[in-house]
């Protein structure tokens, strides 16, 4: 609807230049004051959808499993041996397997909310989604550090490298602490909101210059043409996109794999 | 239509790089509820069902190692039996070679005391027969000496024909009388 609307007002005033303006939905509707917004309200719904799809896939899980627990095994499975043995270590994985699954899934769905038809906006392009994930990814990776090496041995664990001694010490741990604990959580939003909005973005481009070109530009000559293949290359965009959606999806559950397994690993 | 204006205006003030709260807050929560969710419902189950198949694998390996060993062990005994019976029948046939060889040993003794027995049966009889003669003999030689004589005697022995003839006579009487 939005989009629609955007492609005919822009179709009217001149040539559409979708921004960071475009980010911006209207309330769906509002509850006593607080504007509900599309990404909110799907955000909520791909609750149900993750839930849905491992409750239903996991529900009578057997020995030999069906082509439903199959599914569903498939992704546990990667997220479980893959990503959280293979990076936290056999011994304390298994407590971090639900946050990570969680995770995968959530992002994923939220991800691919880009290129569902009459959905088509990812909620992760909306920055605050990512932050929450990011801060909790923070949270879990200090507490389980902290909660292994103690405070002053975490900061210690997380500050100084192995090996290094003497005045170089002055250099590398504000460094050190720069890197591990203070810029993570924020490279890790950054990198999940920028991709998804520069996708959407580019998404944006091509169709709604598809449809100003072919439905709006002054020379039908040039200007159908020039839509076609902006449509095609639209589609083009869209598949990239996808593999980006799920990329990222799997390098935000795998550096929080990561970061919880440093934190918590006995030596360097 | 208005609204959306509104927001293309807004646009361009709008800082996407500034997170809204209500969307951190939405995010925490939905993402809260998802885990808990997940964690009860959905983990267990696969651990349970990992669980199990690590399970079966193992019981699996085990079961065939324990009929791996039954099967040794079944082997060992067979072997074992084997080995007992063959002791057994080379006893078996040792025993029966003894007990022949006694056997026949016995059969020889008895063979040759039954021919002792019986030679000296026979030397017994024959002896008993050539006494028995021997006294018959004597008497009849003395009866008969004393009967010649006395022919010999009552007859003229002067003739030596006649004399011939009485003793050619007393043989063929003699000759009768053993028929």
């Amino acid at each position: 609807m939005t989009l629609a609307s955007t492609a005919l007002v822009a179709a009217a005033d001149g040539p559409p230049q979708p921004g960071p303006g475009s980010f911006l939905l209207p309330p769906t509707f509002t509850i006593g004051g607080w504007e509900v917004n599309k990404p909110e309200l799907f955000l909520v719904l791909s609750l149900v959808i993750v839930f849905a799809f491992a409750y239903a896939t996991s529900r009578k899980a057997q020995v030999v499993p069906g082509r439903l627990q199959f599914a569903g095994e498939l992704v546990y499975g990667f997220i479980r041996n893959s990503i959280a043995r293979d990076n936290i270590g056999s011994a304390d994985y298994m407590k971090y397997v639900p946050y990570l699954f969680t995770v995968f899934l959530f992002v994923l769905v939220n991800n691919f909310y880009g290129v569902i038809p009459v959905i088509q906006f990812p909620s992760m392009s909306k920055f605050g989604f990512p932050v929450a994930l990011a801060l909790v990814t923070w949270l879990i990776y200090n507490v389980a550090g902290i909660g292994r090496h103690g405070f002053v041995g975490y900061l210690k664990h997380q500050t100084v490298p192995a090996g290094a001694k003497g005045p170089i010490l002055i250099a590398l741990v504000p460094l050190e602490f720069l890197s591990n604990i203070i810029v993570r959580p924020f490279t890790l939003a950054l990198r999940l909101f920028a991709t998804m909005f520069a996708g959407h973005l580019l998404i944006l481009l091509f169709s709604l210059g598809a449809a100003y070109l072919v439905t709006g530009y002054a020379n039908a000559a040039i200007g159908i043409p020039a839509g076609v293949l902006s449509f095609v290359l639209g589609i083009g965009v869209s598949f990239l996109d996808m593999l980006i959606m799920f990329l990222q999806a799997y390098v935000f559950t795998l550096l929080t794999a990561m970061y919880i397994g440093s934190a918590i690993a006995d030596e360097h | 239509m208005s609204a959306i204006l509104v927001a293309a205006a807004e646009g361009e003030e709008h800082n996407p790089l500034i997170p809204e709260l209500p969307e951190i807050v939405l995010g925490l929560v939905v993402l809260g509820i998802l885990f808990l969710l997940i964690r009860k419902f959905v983990v267990p189950n696969f651990e349970k069902a990992y669980a199990e198949r690590t399970a079966a694998i193992e019981g699996g390996i085990e079961e065939a190692k324990s009929a791996q060993q039954e099967a040794q062990a079944a082997l060992e005994q067979y072997t074992a039996q084997l080995a007992d019976a063959r002791h057994e029948a080379a006893r078996i046939r040792e025993e029966a070679k003894e007990q022949g060889a006694q056997i026949i040993a016995e059969l020889r003794a008895q063979a040759q005391e039954e021919a002792a027995r019986i030679t000296a049966t026979a030397h017994a009889q024959v002896e008993a027969e050539r006494s028995q003669a021997l006294a018959q003999l004597k008497s009849e030689v003395g009866s008969l000496a004393t009967d010649l004589a006395g022919r010999i005697v009552g007859e003229s022995l002067e003739d030596e024909a006649r004399q011939r003839r009485t003793v050619e006579r007393f043989i063929t009487e003699l000759e009768g009388s053993a028929n």
